[in-house]
């Protein structure tokens, strides 16, 4: 079985390490990130969406460049960071940072459409109830939303769980630290180690199919049993 | 307990621009579809912001452009009885009534949400999640939860368009006892007549953003302020008038001589009556009689109840009605009235009665 060709399982708990954390901050500043864009019309709007969705268009490689400027030693945060005795580049929190950043437009994007379909006579009926906006927020839109914002947690963690380009310009190969699955799989292609590249296919696959499975759960399944418009 | 409104409201269509002033008895706002009626709420409730203006109620300036007040809609305690209801899907009716108080001690807010399912008759429902229940119960439900933060004014949006002929009367007779026990302002919205008429103490017409006549509810439907209102009230009988003495009138589209009992305000252009006002004569050779006149029906329309008939005046001169079909005037009148008449001969014979016949300016 090719799974016994494995004899470093690191790079597995690493990417679901990396993904989950990444996501969960994904999650927060990205149905922040829509629900603040949700309040504001005008141009520079336009420019605030071409700057969140940039890493959705961008080569991942260059996004990993770019992430290198801002955290390397001489770039802006990374001076900040090293004032402070540490840094992020080429370790395990910059595999978290090149995964949020990557997924972060995916969960953006559904997280707005969301949002944007929940009947605003709702949270004008909250209002006049005396809620504040965060009420508002926090007990009509959010719950409101909420299955179209799990799907794009869903979809998050899947990009992230893929991430490569990026990762690998601010992160690196470190095995045991910094190297996950898309990584492990680069790496054992290059040293001619097949068999270990189509176990960690294999378990990609199976994690993917777990994902879509959930997917289609949530979108289909549950959405449609809670709160089913009359 | 009183609400004054002043504002002005550029729309894409018109300009919305009201100013009047409402005490503890409900206002019922009529206007056709697009008036500006909900815009009017809305900028009540805080919803919308006016271009200028002011409101003031019970002594609290909720808006003034001039002083830059601008009170937001979750401090302004006004309830709101929207169009479809929008009790919150994600929370049962209890969980929905209890939204607006949610900062009362629990056994308070408890106590507080079992009164009001109480008093709309809705104890049943509390477990429920609005789209288990039918239309007239979601109409209570969100009633109670506008009522739940004992607001200083209440603003119903057409609050029965959207339910059946049973299910209608069941509720206004809830949204009376409401009115009754409630005393403070209340702002009640719709297109439909009769029930502007059944739910209104007083009346607001509303029509192109601006107000066509305000005032007692028997008043404006007995004489009519001008033409427009007239039509906005329902009448269907109209016609341009001359001024022949001090109470009689040449009834120029139905080819008539009218005397009326209230005196003939001096630019009087047209002359109206409603169409359960005519009456017909049960004897022939009624002629001679005043504000007495032959006629022949045209078409008639049937209700459970009642019919529509059309009818067309017997002219001297030869200048009929242009529009056949629609005849000069409509006449209404209950079935069992009707069975005795309809086989008579024609021309039958319709009384426009001086007391039902009002004047209208130009």
């Amino acid at each position: 079985m090719a799974l016994s060709a494995l004899s470093d399982w690191s790079p597995l708990r690493i990417s679901l390490e990396t993904s989950l954390v990444a996501t969960l901050i994904t999650l927060v500043v990205g149905v922040m990130a829509a629900a603040w864009r949700d309040r504001h019309t005008g141009l520079a709007m336009a420019f605030v969406d071409g700057v969140f969705l940039l890493p959705l268009v961008l080569p991942p490689t260059v996004v990993g460049f770019f992430l290198l400027l801002l955290f390397g030693r001489h770039g802006p945060i990374g001076r900040v960071l090293l004032r402070l005795g540490t840094t992020v580049v080429f370790s395990w929190p910059a595999t978290v940072i090149a995964a949020a950043v990557v997924s972060f437009p995916l969960m953006y994007l559904t997280a707005r459409a969301a949002l944007q379909q929940v009947d605003h006579r709702y949270l004008e009926a909250a209002r006049t109830l005396g809620a504040t906006e965060w009420r508002v927020f926090r007990e009509v839109a959010l719950p409101l939303s909420w299955p179209g914002i799990l799907a794009g947690t869903i979809l998050s963690f899947a990009r992230a769980l893929g991430e490569f380009g990026a990762t690998l310009m601010v992160a690196g190969n470190i095995p045991g630290r910094t190297a996950t699955i898309p990584i492990a799989i680069y790496f054992a292609v290059e040293a001619d180690d097949l068999s270990a590249a189509v176990a960690w296919c294999a378990i990609d696959l199976v994690i993917s199919f777990a994902l879509l499975g959930a997917l289609y759960y949530w979108t289909h399944a549950q959405g449609r049993a809670r709160w089913a418009r009359r | 307990m009183t609400i004054e409104v002043e504002i002005a409201k550029k729309l894409p269509d018109f300009t919305l621009e009201v100013s009047f002033a409402s005490g503890s008895e409900p206002l019922g706002i009529l206007g056709p579809s697009g008036a500006g009626k909900t815009m009017l709420l809305r900028c009540i409730a805080g919803l919308e912001c006016p271009d200028r203006g002011r409101i003031v109620l019970e002594g609290r300036t909720l808006f003034d452009s001039d002083r830059d007040v601008r009170v937001p809609a979750r401090e302004r305690r006004i309830g709101m009885l929207f169009q479809n209801y929008a009790l919150f899907p994600h929370r049962t009716v209890e969980e929905n009534i209890a939204f607006g108080i949610d900062g009362m001690p629990r056994d308070e807010r408890a106590h507080c949400v079992n009164t009001w399912l109480r008093r709309t008759h809705a104890e049943g429902l509390r477990h429920r999640y609005p789209h288990e229940i039918s239309g007239g119960e979601q109409q209570r439900a969100a009633l109670a939860r506008a009522l739940s933060i004992d607001p200083d004014a209440l603003l119903l949006d057409e609050p029965l368009s959207a339910l059946d002929t049973h299910l209608r009367s069941q509720m206004e007779a809830q949204l009376q006892e409401t009115f009754t026990a409630y005393r403070r302002p209340a702002l009640l919205v719709t297109h439909n007549i009769e029930e502007a008429y059944r739910l209104g103490e007083k009346l607001l017409v509303l029509s192109h953003g601006h107000i066509a006549a305000l005032g007692g509810k028997e008043e404006i439907f007995r004489r009519p302020p001008s033409l427009e209102v007239a039509r906005l009230t329902g009448c269907k009988n109209l016609s341009r008038a001359r001024v022949i003495s001090e109470d009689t009138v040449e009834a120029i589209d139905w080819g008539c001589r009218l005397r009326l009992a209230a005196p003939l305000p001096p630019l009087t252009a047209h002359v109206g009556i409603r169409a359960h006002h005519i009456d017909f004569e049960e004897t022939s050779g009624a002629t001679a009689r005043e504000n007495v006149f032959p006629c022949r029906m045209v078409r008639s329309s049937e209700t459970p109840f009642r019919v529509t008939l059309y009818l067309q005046l017997d002219r001297k001169s030869q200048d009929l009605n242009d529009d056949l079909s629609a005849g000069d005037l409509q006449a209404e009148v209950y079935k069992e009235k009707w069975q005795r008449f309809r086989d008579r001969p024609m021309p039958w014979h319709v009384r426009l009665s001086p007391e039902f016949l009002f004047p209208l300016p130009g």
